[in-house]
């Protein structure tokens, strides 16, 4: 993919160094809240820029000067790993100013609103806000009373934007498509946001989606989004292109949402038998962290068809793209 | 003081009348009712402007006062203005305040002060529970000798089905009804909107249907075994309704009422304009297109006896944060019988006189109050609405102490343009054509 692929029409961004050839466009908002916003054009832009944004990490120098000057707040009221590090990552190679602030040592346990945290921090004129919140909606709420443009690194149970495209962004590398495939996404469905935002993606780029869980960790009415949704894994399965399965934490077997994890894992985990029912060239994929031995065996996550690792990978490549995206041209519009 | 309405079209369903009367009022009650009555010397005039329709007065039988406890939400001073602004000439306040109305004194306490400073009726609602705790009865003797009309643990269900059974055995000899916010505690959990697709695809803690229908199904068994009252507040379902038309068809002592939210908007609302409006946020939540059209055509046919507001205030910086840390609840006074007019009248659901029967008489007849016709020797409680007389809401003119509602510049099809409680004008709406002969307007706060 390059330039000319996309859907590129008239903004200029500033030229990344050397030869790297840049998509030519920026995203038209101010901020990623979800998949929903998102358009089909929208969407391969990021796919398509994230390809650029990759070489670089393959460079021994590993660093562009796209968002020098530029200062981005990780701001994560939930605790995160994963998602906090490949922000930062990302936004250090593309020269950014990164602070990272943790619930647990803000001004949030002392009783102060997000309202007002968000505003102290506004105050001090950061450019981007990558926020991870517990409540779903949180992020809509925040891009609606900040100037800054707001990234969703995970609302509750809502979205988890970037992580559903770099799925999608690993299923396409491997693939050269995501129109027409058969996806299997296994596990605890009902609090997922990852999977929110990964069906709203993959059902508007025209994949075959399938659902897999206990039917007491189905979201009532989720059929109307159209996928299929069934409590046989062998089903999901069977003819699958890439398999995807979902963390289950243990309060949900707490919550009575299932008896033990023994039992989940004889019933919804993945094995090396169920995989040999998708086609010979499945993905098995994980947004992590993983549970082995409850959704996932062992040796599926290490074994031949896995590419949970390509996923984290990708995932700086993918957030790289998305601040690059939201930053640079973007004239941010007053928000009243 | 004699005052005569001359010429309007006064509906009053008791009376069996729908048509052009003059009504005369002496202080503070009506007098005669006719077609032309003769003016005597001491009569003041005032010609009901042309398309105006003169109702015995709005009663709403489900608000939350705040008074005592929350002051800063809202007052009954406050509160008492927004529901004359409403066309409201009573209210029934709800017993969830700080300390909780669970006994005669704070129940005294309530009427005292909307003595002093309401503009329109107060009549208090008791805690059925001591604390609301859904433990031991309150003394439900004292709250209705002190003037409370029926009894509520509203804001949460009765929480026992042998609580209940006593309640409505207890409180029938008083003929005295019980109020119920029906809702499985268990079902309901953490929930924050309707479950279904839209809180699945916001990810939002759903709240199912079922969780008010089972109570309500329960409250129906006990009003059937024990023969007493029950009434269902803030019916949202369409698995409930249908429990109550059946009970009805079935003779058992049951009613309800429905918002003007809950007839009004579908959850689809909360995903646009404004994601996660917490001036969307209430219990029962705004539910699916299928229940909003049950909740009309129970408006329609009689199944839904009461069309109330569940008035909820709450102030901005308590609304102002993430979705599901908002409190629940919307208010509602101002916007009830604009939205009733607009959807439900001009909507071809109801008739006037379907509407005054929601709006009037059927709450006064199950808090057993004087109002819901305009009979001589009633209170003069008038509400005199302008149909065709269009409104546009704007909170920041609201009388209410908070502005937690959706409904903000809403153009309505539908205006009150006087409210008369006693034979006193408490509200004037000058926007309305020739409604300044009802005035002028004493309101107190």
């Amino acid at each position: 993919m390059n330039a000319e692929t996309s859907s590129a029409t008239n903004a200029t961004p500033a030229a990344l160094p050397d030869e790297t050839p840049m998509p030519a466009n920026r995203l038209r908002r101010k901020d990623l809240v979800g998949i929903a916003e998102l358009s089909v054009e929208e969407i391969t832009l990021i796919l398509d820029t994230a390809v650029a944004m990759k070489e670089i990490s393959s460079r021994s120098i590993k660093k562009v000067p796209a968002l020098r000057g530029k200062t981005v707040v990780n701001l994560f009221f939930e605790a995160s790993t994963r998602t906090r590090t490949s922000f930062e990552i990302a936004e250090k190679r593309l020269s950014a100013d990164t602070l990272n602030i943790a619930a647990s040592t803000s001004a949030v346990v002392k009783g102060e609103t997000l309202a007002d945290t968000v505003h102290n921090i506004e105050a001090m004129s950061p450019d981007l806000l990558v926020v991870r919140h517990s409540s779903s909606g949180a992020c809509h709420f925040l891009s609606r009373i900040c100037r800054s443009g707001v990234i969703n690194a995970g609302d509750g149970m809502h979205e988890h934007p970037t992580q559903a495209l770099l799925d999608a962004f690993t299923i396409r590398e491997r693939k050269g498509r995501l129109a027409g495939l058969k996806v299997a996404i296994c596990g605890d469905l009902l609090h997922s946001r990852v999977l929110r935002s990964n069906v709203l993606l993959l059902t508007r780029m025209g994949a075959d989606v399938w659902l897999c869980g206990p039917p007491t960790l189905v979201p009532t009415g989720f059929g109307q989004s159209g996928v299929h949704i069934t409590s046989s894994l062998d089903e999901a399965v069977e003819g699958a292109d890439a398999v995807m399965m979902l963390r289950i934490q243990l309060e949900r077997m707490l919550g009575g949402y299932f008896p033990s994890l023994r039992e989940y894992f004889n019933v919804f985990g993945m094995t090396v038998e169920r995989v040999r029912r998708a086609k010979p060239d499945v993905l098995v994929m994980h947004p992590g962290p993983m549970n082995r031995g409850v959704e996932i065996a062992s040796d599926v996550a290490d074994g031949p068809d896995s590419v949970i690792l390509d996923q984290v990978a990708n995932g700086v490549a993918v957030r790289m793209a998305v601040l690059y995206l939201l930053s640079g041209g973007a004239e941010h519009e007053a928000v009243a | 003081m004699k005052r005569l309405l001359k010429g309007g079209h006064l509906v009053d369903p008791l009376q069996g009348i729908d048509g052009v009367r003059d009504v005369l009022l002496d202080g503070d009650r009506v007098v005669e009712i006719g077609i032309d009555l003769p003016v005597a010397a001491d009569v003041e005039v005032a010609e009901v402007p042309a398309g105006c329709v003169v109702c015995p007065g709005f009663v709403d039988m489900h608000v939350h006062l705040r008074e005592p406890g929350q002051e800063h939400k809202e007052t009954i001073a406050t509160g008492t203005a927004a529901a004359a602004v409403g066309g409201f000439t009573a209210v029934a306040c709800m017993p969830n305040t700080q300390p909780v109305n669970d006994s005669a004194a704070v129940t005294r306490a309530i009427l005292e002060r909307a003595s002093l400073v309401g503009s329109v009726r107060v009549y208090p609602i008791g805690a059925v529970s001591k604390g609301m705790k859904g433990e031991t009865l309150s003394e439900i003797a004292d709250l209705r000798e002190a003037g409370c009309v029926a009894i509520s643990d509203d804001g949460k269900p009765v929480l026992t089905a042998l609580l209940m059974r006593r309640a409505l055995e207890y409180a029938g000899m008083f003929n005295l009804p019980v109020i119920d916010h029906c809702e499985e505690p268990t079902l309901k959990g953490e929930g924050v909107a309707h479950e279904g697709y839209i809180a699945s695809m916001l990810g939002l803690r759903g709240i199912p249907a079922t969780a008010e229908s089972i109570m309500v199904e329960r409250d129906i068994a006990l009003a059937e075994m024990t023969g007493s009252a029950v009434h269902i507040a803030h019916l949202s379902t369409r698995q409930a309704l249908r429990g109550v038309w059946a009970a009805k068809a079935r003779g058992i002592a049951v009613t309800c009422e429905v918002t003007p939210h809950h007839f009004s908007l579908t959850d689809q609302r909360l995903t646009a304009p404004i994601g996660y409006d917490t001036n969307l946020k209430m219990n029962p939540p705004l539910r699916e297109q299928a229940d909003v059209d049950a909740m009309i055509q129970g408006l329609r046919a009689g199944t839904v006896d009461v069309i109330a507001t569940d008035h909820a205030p709450h102030q901005q910086d308590e609304k102002h944060v993430e979705f599901d840390r908002a409190p629940f609840g919307i208010i509602g006074l101002e916007t009830a019988v604009p939205l009733t007019i607009d959807r439900l009248v001009h909507g071809g659901v109801i008739t006037l006189r379907r509407m005054v029967q929601l709006l009037s008489v059927n709450p006064s007849r199950i808090l057993n109050l004087p109002g819901g016709t305009l009979r001589a020797g009633r209170p003069a409680d008038l509400t005199i609405i302008a149909p065709s007389v269009s409104t546009t809401v704007d909170l920041s003119k609201s009388k209410s102490l908070s502005r937690n509602s959706p409904f903000d510049g809403w153009s309505l099809r539908g205006s009150v343009a006087a409210t008369i409680v006693g034979g006193r004008t408490v509200y004037v709406n000058h926007e309305v054509p020739g409604a300044a002969v009802f005035g002028p307007a004493a309101v107190r706060a």
